[in-house]
């Protein structure tokens, strides 16, 4: 065990040090990993390979430009999409013994590679509409999204957030009663901020003024607001469902040119206004944290709270206002439930999102791009079966939805290795 | 007596006059961790009762016409409240409607019933906390017990008495190798727990949706999603006769509650674990393998947790499970260990008071029509209020521990008799 120790910087694993002292550290996990996807792969693909004729709509019947379906063999595509990911995995070896990173682009290409192998594998004989799968994976994904950014901030800024599920829920919750009486589905996107705010209030004043362990104060308030809409459901909202349950959801808006360009224009441009909303929170999320004053002090706060403290940051107000920032943009995940997609809430109807949230956020290493991308993949995963179950793939349905997870797990175990998060994240600051 | 007087009547009186022994009893009993205890629950209880007076249908009928018949309101509000949380303590404690006491008491072998799992899922959360592991994979971990256990159960013909202690073996080792794998990924990757303990809930929930629909616990000749039940020879005995519900499990319970308490509090592998959970670089510089420990705190909490997985098979639900069989105890057992602050006999506690609220809501929404879900709220409430106790001295005006004296000794005294 003892002569594993040292194997705890994985990200960058063959940096050459100058000097003597320090041994280079070889880090063989990536190679591995794409080793044993690429067997997997090849067993898959060719091994068990099927023959016949993959065909991959690219347009969707209300396109303007209608680009031709792509009919790929399946055997063939098979066979070289193993040759290539074993090209790769071998790429991938050569590049560790010569004591050099594997690029992040690299390990992108082969997990296309291989989703485009099994995609044509799982298609044999049948017609996969691309657009369609993409789309239902990014209305998946964007609750997650949402969720996963309000966890980025919060755990930037020193305050673990266990509680986007609840946040997720709460947000729900209001939109759908506040939509419903208004009828003005905006009105509800707001009431799912300000859901949101409300339990990260809780969340800060526990943790932040009273010193309790964040993650007991995050577990607690998802169950204090499963409890709490639920029992309000089944008592107020069941009995009275015209009156309070039955929000207008929002309309699907096309934007003008850009949801004509193909593939890419009915996925991401013909969505509700919450998906737009998205892309901007990702866009001020990700420049807000890197790029501004704003963000410095906040990862400050998070890092090393006292040397914040000392050059005059008010750790504790910093904390406070952000966590309840992070609830607000938790919350309109939340509404995405109600006003995007179900269009009315129902008891748990959240079923775990916020946990995946978190998965993302930690899969992301607390950086808002790359758990928007996690959420994204979760999305792809869970819809992509939806989608094979359609066509009917010869996998037994739960194994495809297990996928995801198991990929998941692959991916965290083999190439994310040990995420750091923020320093000072899940520790009170108590000022001396 | 106050300490004021005492200068007068103590000669000598160089240091700080003792107060008498009532206040420091007084004091004792108002700043400990129990009247906290007892508040935090007190408070839940109110914020409760303000729900359910709320959401009554008498309450918002009289509310209307309060200030011409205001002792209306109050009679409903009373009757609502009073009803349910009546109903709540006959559920789970006592019922006086019964004839004999054997009937009356059967609500607390209920709330036992109730918290057998509990206890047990929530002493392996209790254990990975105590090691700084967040074991949210309880759910999983049951499954798997539930499926290795189950099938050890339904599918094998062993004699009674072995039949039952290996099913228990095969639940217990399911949970744990189930955990334990959670452990060696953190261990050899540093793959993060709490993303592979919730990936692997999901992975265990499908495996099992799989099995029982296809695979080896498909009960033969039928299309339900459901196992074969249990067989007679694996089935946990009742302890108190058969008109009980109260199984072996209880006492298995008891048991693995003792042997945390000596894992944790009397072994050198407890030892490690404690250090390792307070500071793993510490315990690493101290010459424990934190990723050794990472390993074994996982196998056990797994074990612990399959544990419940497995006594929901043997002892609650015999006639053969489907994929809720963990019904959300993985999840409740995180409460659990919280409201017991990791330690064994405080987990004990608060499944046994859990396991009441459990057993009551059923008859609470049975007899007065309010929703199992305000139960939630109030176990929440009462490990929110437990966390945070400046909040609740704050509400019920309590002296601080530590904090002067509300009378302080006057120093004048002092200071005039020195001269």
């Amino acid at each position: 065990m003892s002569t594993i120790a040292p194997v705890n910087q994985p990200t960058q694993p063959s940096e050459p040090h100058e000097g003597p002292a320090t041994a280079v550290i070889k880090s063989w996990k990536v190679p591995i990993v794409l080793g044993v996807f690429t067997v997997l792969g090849f067993l898959l693909l060719v091994v068990f390979g099927r023959s016949g004729t993959s065909t991959m709509v690219l347009s969707t019947s209300s396109d303007l430009i209608q680009l031709p379906d792509v009919l790929l063999p399946t055997r063939a595509t098979g066979i070289v999409v193993t040759v290539l990911l074993a090209l790769i995995t071998g790429l991938s070896a050569w590049m560790v013994q010569t004591h050099r990173k594997v690029p992040l682009w690299l390990i992108s290409v082969f997990a296309f590679l291989l989703l485009l192998g099994f995609l044509a594998w799982a298609s044999a004989d049948a017609r996969i509409p691309v657009p369609g799968l993409l789309f239902g994976s990014l209305s998946l994904a964007v609750p997650l999204i949402f969720g996963a950014l309000g966890g980025v901030i919060s755990e930037r800024v020193g305050v673990v957030n266990v509680a986007i599920e609840g946040q997720l829920l709460a947000g729900a919750f209001t939109s759908a009663v506040v939509a419903s009486v208004t009828q003005q589905p905006l009105l509800g996107l707001l009431a799912a901020m300000v859901a949101g705010v409300l339990v990260s209030f809780v969340l800060a004043a526990f943790s932040i003024k009273y010193f309790v362990d964040q993650v007991i104060v995050g577990v607690v308030l998802n169950v204090l607001v499963t409890g709490l809409t639920g029992f309000l459901f089944s008592q107020v909202l069941a009995p009275n469902a015209s009156l309070l349950n039955q929000p207008p959801k929002f309309e699907r808006i096309n934007i003008p040119l850009l949801s004509e360009i193909p593939i890419i224009g009915p996925v991401l441009f013909r969505q509700t206004l919450i998906v737009y909303i998205m892309y901007i929170a990702v866009a001020l999320v990700y420049y807000g944290i890197f790029h501004t004053r704003w963000g410095l002090r906040l990862r400050s706060v998070g890092e090393h709270p006292q040397a914040a403290d000392t050059v005059g940051i008010n750790v504790t107000g910093t904390r406070f206002w952000n966590v309840s920032l992070a609830g607000a943009v938790a919350g309109l995940g939340g509404a995405y439930f109600t006003l995007g997609s179900v269009g009315a809430f129902g008891k748990e109807m959240t079923a775990g999102a916020g946990f995946i949230a978190l998965a993302a956020v930690i899969f992301g290493r607390w950086d808002p791009i790359r758990a928007t991308l996690a959420a994204l993949l979760f999305g792809f995963a869970s819809n992509l079966q939806n989608v094979l179950s359609i066509i009917g793939s010869p996998v037994p349905s739960e194994f495809m939805l297990m996928l995801p997870y198991l990929v998941t797990i692959f991916a965290v175990a083999g190439l994310v290795g040990k995420s750091r998060g923020p320093a000072a994240s899940g520790k009170p600051y108590i000022k001396s | 007596m106050s300490a004021a007087q005492q200068p007068t009547t103590t000669p000598a009186p160089t240091e700080p006059a003792e107060p008498s022994r009532w206040h420091n009893i007084f004091r004792e009993i108002t700043t400990g961790n129990a009247i906290i205890s007892v508040l935090a629950v007190v408070l839940a209880l109110l914020v409760g009762a303000v729900m359910i007076a709320f959401t009554n249908d008498d309450v918002q009928e009289s509310a209307g016409y309060f200030f011409s018949r205001p002792g209306d309101l109050i009679g409903a509000v009373w009757n609502s409240v009073s009803g349910a949380y009546s109903a709540l303590f006959q559920g789970s404690v006592y019922n006086f409607r019964r004839p004999s006491f054997a009937d009356g008491i059967k609500p607390l072998t209920e709330t036992f019933t109730y918290a057998t799992p509990l206890i047990a899922a929530g002493l392996g959360v209790a254990l990975g906390f105590r090691v700084g592991l967040f074991n949210i994979g309880g759910r999983g971990q049951m499954l798997i017990a539930a499926t290795l256990g189950g099938w050890v159960a339904f599918a094998l013909e062993l004699p009674a008495g072995i039949h039952m202690i290996a099913a228990l073996v095969a639940g217990v080792l399911g949970g744990a190798l189930w955990g334990g794998l959670v452990g060696l990924l953190k261990a050899r990757t540093g793959a993060h727990e709490v993303i592979t303990t919730i990936m692997l809930n999901y992975v265990a929930f499908y495996l099992v949706s799989f099995l029982l629909r296809d695979g080896f616990l498909k009960t033969p000749g039928s299309n339900n999603p459901k196992s074969p039940a249990t067989k007679e020879t694996a089935v946990f005995f009742d302890i108190l006769g058969p008109n009980y519900n109260l199984h072996f499990g209880f006492i298995l319970v008891i048991a693995a509650t003792v042997f945390v308490w000596w894992l944790l509090g009397r072994s050198s592998l407890g030892f490690k674990f404690r250090a390792v959970g307070e500071n793993p670089n510490a315990a690493r510089v101290a010459g424990i393998s934190v990723q050794r420990m990472y390993v074994y705190a996982m196998l056990f909490s797994g074990g612990l947790v399959g544990l419940a997985g497995i006594n929901q098979v043997l002892g609650t639900t015999t006639s053969g499970f489907g994929s809720g069989i963990d019904s959300g105890i993985g999840f409740d057992a995180i409460t659990v260990a919280l409201l017991g602050r990791s330690k064994p006999w405080g987990v004990f506690a608060a499944g046994i008071l859990f396991g009441a609220f459990k057993a009551g809501s059923f008859s609470m929404q049975a007899a007065e029509g309010v929703p199992i879900d305000i139960v939630l709220v109030v176990q929440s409430l009462i490990v929110l209020f437990i966390a945070a106790p400046p909040l609740v001295r704050a509400i019920f005006r309590l002296p601080a521990p530590g904090a002067p004296r509300r009378k302080p000794v006057p120093n004048v005294t002092q200071e005039v008799v020195a001269k």
